[in-house]
């Protein structure tokens, strides 16, 4: 498949992760303790983080799959991110919530963080490793030894 | 402006968080308008232990075909935060957080964006920005679980 690319495929990438991490470094979400300020009520302002940035999205994402036909460089089909529904949505997202309030920490952010010279971030980087890890060999052993399910 | 009205809820103002925001979206649009890519931040973490780990589960072609550029985006990220540094004069910056709470916290957010279907840039901004429900059902759950824990720590003390 990579030998198909277009040849600005990986340029586009870099140049979208880029300015992700410039918008992560300028709102000081890249900073844990900018996060839990928010979450202790202290400072409200990442409310316009990510509402500045699902505002952005959500027009070019309307725009795009309306009026759009094909992404050039793939040729594929734009889409909105729809994904389904399950319990699993749920408990994820708890589990998430628990490790967000504790470090202050996501994983766009953690690796703006490094950016940003904060090191200690490693700590929380390979947490998240550890994690994505625990669950996903926990999750392959579950389904060779039970039933297949379409948990994903 | 909401941080004039309400400077006790915004003491650092709001625009550099807007700016911020807008440009995390503007990211994202770059990736999605170019290739139709929903780029979020936490499948790296699957999709880059397939070089490393045998397990089927990270082998998965969509893990397999975009681990590559996945590299390449959170490069980019750290490249991006970097550049931003150096270019606003900020000086390099250390967190406080205790090594502990970062090394907890990260396993649980590897566990739950896992599990969960996606972080804060996947349900977030790209699925709250396509108006999923499964999204939106996501991101309310997990911010208020946040709330309720970092208010839970803080009221047991932890500092930072």
């Amino acid at each position: 498949m990579s030998q198909d690319r277009h040849v600005l495929f990986m340029p586009t990438i870099l140049l979208g992760g880029l300015i992700f991490g410039v918008g992560l470094a300028w709102s000081r979400m890249a900073r844990p303790e900018v996060v839990l300020d928010f979450l202790q009520f202290d400072d409200l302002g990442l409310l316009f983080v990510m509402g500045g940035a699902a505002v952005v999205t959500g027009i070019v994402f309307a725009l795009a799959t309306r009026f759009g036909g094909r992404a050039p460089l793939t040729g594929d089909v734009y889409e909105r991110r729809l994904k389904s529904f399950d319990r699993n949505v749920l408990v994820g997202g708890t589990i998430f919530g628990v490790g967000w309030g504790l470090s202050g920490i996501c994983p766009g952010a953690a690796y703006a963080s490094l950016g940003i010279g904060n090191v200690t971030i490693l700590w929380a980087i390979g947490g998240m490793f550890l994690g994505a890890y625990l669950q996903g060999y926990w999750r392959q052993h579950r389904t060779d030894t039970t039933t297949p399910t379409t948990a994903d | 402006m909401a941080g004039e009205l309400l400077p006790g809820l915004f003491p650092n103002g709001i625009l550099r968080y807007a700016i911020g925001g807008v440009l995390i979206g503007l990211g994202a649009s770059v990736i999605y308008l170019a290739t139709g890519i929903i780029a979020g931040a936490s499948t790296f973490l699957e999709s880059t232990l397939s070089y490393v780990s045998g397990l089927d589960r990270f082998n998965r072609a969509k893990y397999v075909a975009s681990r590559d550029w996945r590299l390449v985006f959170t490069g980019g990220i750290v490249l991006g935060a970097f550049a931003y540094t150096i270019v606003s004069g900020d000086s390099f910056w250390t967190t406080a957080v205790q090594p502990w709470r970062l090394a907890l916290g990260g396993v649980l957010v590897g566990i739950g964006t896992r599990l969960g279907k996606g972080c804060t840039s996947g349900h977030g901004v790209c699925g709250v920005g396509s108006a999923s429900r499964t999204s939106i059902v996501n991101v309310v759950t997990f911010i208020g679980v946040a709330i309720l824990t970092a208010q839970l720590v803080q009221l047991a003390g932890v500092s930072p």
